[in-house]
Order: structure tokens, then C-alpha cells, then sequence
């Protein structure tokens, strides 16, 4: 199992607004890195952009050395087999039922293979801690702790090397995110994988880390393991870690 | 210098005005452009998803049947109502099969049901489309190893052209069939001359450019509606504009388109 994520000086602007300004960040293979930042500090511009979803205006992302900016058709095609995403909101398709939804990858979209797919949803279900019966609902059905365990086991249905998890605990309540954490957690280990999360909620990234990196004004500013979070004598760090209003954050500028 | 900005400034702004909406209108043609023909490249190129185009053919074929078939039925007794009264002040009532007919096959037929299919079809599409986009659905479906071009524009685009033809179709021969029926129970025609005045006013180029000018809207209704949808942005606002925009855009290309093959078929 490999999945080392190296990214040199990588850059991406909206118009007039540098959203990324040269980031640098490794990710060892198996590593659960944990990304935090304030609310559009371009932490899920930084995800899209290593998935092929946005492309940077400068800079380099290496897959296990492989370059991954710019890559098209077929490469790119075999890359994205890499990758597994938990959105924010899910993003369950509400026109498939939750079995076609946790088989897509598998299947492509295709209507093939269906006693088969459906035993392996299932299957991926138990894993996250869903009945059978849930197999069957469509999305809209499903409560918004249910939805994200679905999207969950979506996105680890098809065994990826890498993860990603988009805010996995927005807009749910602290027991069932803390179940969220747990479930992160477990199948992570359970893969094998590299996994980034971005998340601003601090017990969250306590929970999933083994080391936490922090992103501000487009660029990642501390770097450590989770333990160190703490003592990061970082004045940004500490402010965020422990949401304080006064600091080097104003809430203008992040 | 400052004298002459002050006097000029007042006179070169509306030409200001006026380029920079004749710029924006053509990179919006430009970019509507590029995307029928990436949208064409998804048609042709595989993977193909044939169930997702039967349902596609069923949304927009078989569930316009009704809404279709009443305004052609509609429209065509109006008509026939119309050049009636119209006809009477030149003695000329027994035109009345021949310009409906005629009316009908070549305009109405195609336009009212291009019209009323983009009222149903874009605007669903622009807003399905826009809310998987707000959603992040359309991301997912990448991660998910699935291209979004293929497996929900494609299957939309081919689905309109094809299903557009099937119901002008339709459209003509309620139309038709309003005209006479209004025309023999009301009006006291003959039913066999009129059905046998309506078959020979009726040429196979009527019907040709009839059903081209269906393909073509066809395309269109669908090209709004996936355009709109797939590029919408900025939340519920967001989905609402696109599917306002998409509906406005089908309208206006499918008058154009209308009155362009029009021109070219029967102007020379």
C-alpha cells in the first residue's frame, strides 16, 4: 500500500483573490493528517486541487512521485481510482437508491452486477454501523448522521489508498460527530490509508490526527503532531485551538 | 486635458456601455458554443449509459404528451376559427383546410411544442442539474470515476433531439385534427373534402423541415437546460437564476432557430 502526497508551492487565485499562496506539505504514506483554518482559508480549494476537481495555477502535487497537475484522460482516470471523498453535505446522489450510491465507483454508474453490488453495500453499511434495510432507502430518507455515514461508506466502498474527508462533523450533533470520529478513525487504520481531513471543529482533529497542520492566508503556517498542539507557541495555532476572539486572526481577514 | 475628459466623458461612456454588453453577449454565445460541442463529444464518445437515456426518453417524450397534445388541439381549432372568420371577407371560407394545414405542419407544430417542452424540460434539467452542482454531486460523480458530461448531459441531449420529432409529430396531427373538428361541427364543412383538401395542400418537404425543425429544438431545449444548470453557482439563488436563464435562453434560440431554418426552406 503506498499514498506519500508531496506538494511544492502550489498556488490557486479566483480572480483577484489568491486563495492559495504556495502551499507546502507532505503526507507519509498511512499518515492521518488533520488540515485546520478558519472558514475560507481554502482549505477545500487545497482538496480539490490534489483530487483534479480545480486546477492550480502554479506549483506541484506528486502522488508517490508521480506529478498529478495537469494530468489528463487515462492518468488521470487511474489516479481518481486512488482516491476515496467524504463531501461536506455528502453529496449522496437523492436520484439512486443508498446501495447504487455506495457501489458508483464500482460500477460507474452502470446497471450491472446487481445481486452482487447490493451484498456489498450491505457489506460496507456494517462497517459503518448501518442496517441492511438502509440499503434500500433513497438518501432523502435518511436522517443527516445517517446521510454521512452512507457518504462514508461511499467513499471506502471501492478500498481506496487515499482519503478525504471534507468537514465530516459540520452539522452534526457532538455524539454522533464523535461517532463520525470513530468510524473515520477505525476505517482509516483498517485501509491502510493516507488520509487528509479539514475540519474546524478542534475535538474532530484531536480525534482522527496524528499530525495536524494549520492553513492561513493561503499558505500553512505550524505543522506538528497532534500532541504538540497545544504547545505549538504559535500565536495562530493557540488562538484557533482555543477559539479565542483576540489574536492575529481578525474575523475580517480569515 | 481635463476640460476635454469632463466634456467627453459624458459622450463615450454609453458607447462604453453598449461594447461592453455586445462583448459580454458574444463570449456568452462563445462559451454556450464550446459547450454544445463538448456536449456532442460526449454523445458520440463511449461509455454510453442506455438506461439513463430511456429515462431521460420517457421524461421528456412520453410526459409531455399531454401538455403538448392540448395546446397543439388548442391551437389548431383557433386557427381553423380564425381563417375562417378572416377568409370571409374575401369569400375565400374553403381556405380554411389548406392554411391550417399548412400553418400547423410548418409553424405552429414545431414552435408551440419547441415552446412548450422548454417550458418542462430546461427548466427541470437547468434546476436538477443546478442543485447536484450546489450539492457538490457533480464533484462526487468525478471522485466517483464517472464522467458528468457522459453520464447526465449526454444521455439528456441525445434523449431531447431524438424524443422533439416524435412529438411535433404528434403535435401536427392533433393540431390538424382541431382545425377539422372545429371546422365540420361547428363551422359545417364537409368532413371528406376537408380531409381530402388537407392531404393535398400537404407536402413531404412540409413534413421534412417540420421534423428538423423539431431535432433542432430538440437540441436546443436541452442544451439550455444542461448549460444553465451545469455552471450554475452561489446556493438556492444560484439554482433559481439558472433555471430562469435556462428557460429565457430554449425561448429565444428556439424563435431564432425557427425563423432561421424557416428562411433557408421555404425563402428561396
Amino acid at each position: 500500500m503506498s499514498g506519500g502526497i508531496e506538494i511544492r508551492g502550489l498556488k490557486k487565485a479566483f480572480g483577484p483573490k489568491l486563495v492559495l499562496d504556495g502551499v507546502e506539505l507532505s503526507v507519509a504514506r498511512g499518515e492521518s493528517l488533520v488540515i485546520i483554518g478558519g472558514s475560507g482559508s481554502g482549505k477545500s480549494v487545497l482538496l480539490k486541487c490534489i483530487l483534479g476537481l480545480i486546477r492550480p495555477d502554479e506549483g506541484s502535487i506528486r502522488l508517490d512521485g508521480q506529478e498529478l497537475v495537469g494530468l489528463k484522460g487515462r492518468g488521470l482516470e487511474a489516479t481518481r481510482a486512488r482516491f476515496g471523498m467524504l463531501f461536506q453535505g455528502g453529496a449522496l446522489f437523492d436520484s439512486l437508491p443508498v446501495w447504487r450510491n455506495i457501489t458508483f465507483a464500482l460500477t460507474q454508474g452502470k446497471l450491472g452486477g446487481g445481486a452482487a453490488m447490493h451484498q456489498l453495500a450491505v457489506d460496507v453499511l456494517a462497517k459503518v454501523g448501518l442496517e441492511p434495510r438502509v440499503a434500500d432507502l433513497r438518501p432523502a430518507e435518511l436522517s443527516g448522521g445517517m446521510q454521512k455515514r452512507v457518504a462514508l461508506a461511499r467513499a471506502i466502498a471501492a478500498n481506496p489508498e487515499i482519503l478525504f474527508f471534507d468537514e465530516p462533523t459540520t452539522g452534526l450533533d457532538p455524539i454522533r460527530a464523535d461517532v463520525i470520529n470513530a468510524l473515520i478513525r477505525s476505517q482509516v487504520t483498517a485501509l491502510g490509508a493516507t488520509a487528509i481531513t479539514i475540519t474546524h471543529d478542534m475535538a474532530s482533529a484531536r480525534h482522527i490526527a496524528d499530525r495536524v497542520a494549520m492553513l492561513h492566508g493561503g499558505r500553512i503556517i505550524w505543522e506538528g503532531p497532534v500532541a504538540a498542539l497545544d504547545s505549538s507557541e504559535n500565536p495562530y495555532v493557540d488562538q484557533f485551538v482555543h477559539g479565542r476572539r483576540e489574536g492575529p486572526i481578525t474575523a475580517r481577514t480569515a | 486635458m481635463a476640460l476635454a475628459e469632463t466634456f467627453l466623458k459624458p459622450l463615450i461612456w454609453p458607447l462604453i456601455w453598449v461594447g461592453a454588453r455586445v462583448l459580454g453577449a458574444l463570449a456568452a454565445v462563445g462559451r454556450l458554443a464550446l459547450f454544445a460541442l463538448q456536449a456532442l463529444r460526449a454523445v458520440v464518445s463511449p461509455p454510453w449509459y442506455p438506461a439513463r437515456l430511456i429515462e431521460q426518453m420517457a421524461l421528456i417524450g412520453w410526459f409531455s404528451l399531454p401538455v403538448v397534445g392540448l395546446t397543439a388541439l388548442f391551437t389548431g381549432a383557433a386557427l381553423a376559427q380564425q381563417i375562417y372568420v378572416g377568409g370571409q371577407r374575401f369569400s375565400a371560407e374553403s381556405t380554411v383546410p389548406a392554411v391550417t394545414v399548412i400553418a400547423i405542419v410548418r409553424e405552429l407544430g414545431p414552435v408551440l411544442a419547441g415552446l412548450m417542452v422548454a417550458g418542462r424540460v430546461s427548466s427541470a434539467m437547468a434546476a436538477e442539474l443546478a442543485t447536484m452542482r450546489v450539492t457538490e454531486q457533480l464533484d462526487a460523480m468525478v471522485t466517483l470515476r464517472t464522467d458528468p458530461w457522459r453520464y447526465l448531459i449526454a444521455p439528456r441531449m441525445l434523449a431531447s433531439t431524438l424524443m422533439l420529432p416524435f412529438l411535433v409529430l404528434v403535435a401536427n396531427i392533433i393540431g390538424i385534427l382541431g382545425g377539422y373538428a372545429l371546422a365540420v361541427y361547428r363551422l359545417g364543412f364537409n368532413p371528406a373534402s376537408y380531409l381530402s383538401t388537407t392531404r393535398r395542400y400537404l407536402e413531404t418537404d412540409d413534413i421534412v423541415s417540420s421534423l428538423v425543425k423539431a431535432a433542432v429544438f430538440g437540441f436546443v431545449i436541452a442544451l439550455a437546460g444542461c448549460y444553465h444548470g451545469f455552471r450554475s453557482s452561489g446556493g438556492a439563488a444560484g439554482v433559481g437564476r439558472a433555471t430562469t436563464d435556462a428557460v429565457v435562453t430554449a425561448f429565444i434560440l428556439i424563435l431564432l432557430f425557427n425563423l432561421t431554418i424557416t428562411v433557408l426552406v421555404f425563402g428561396s
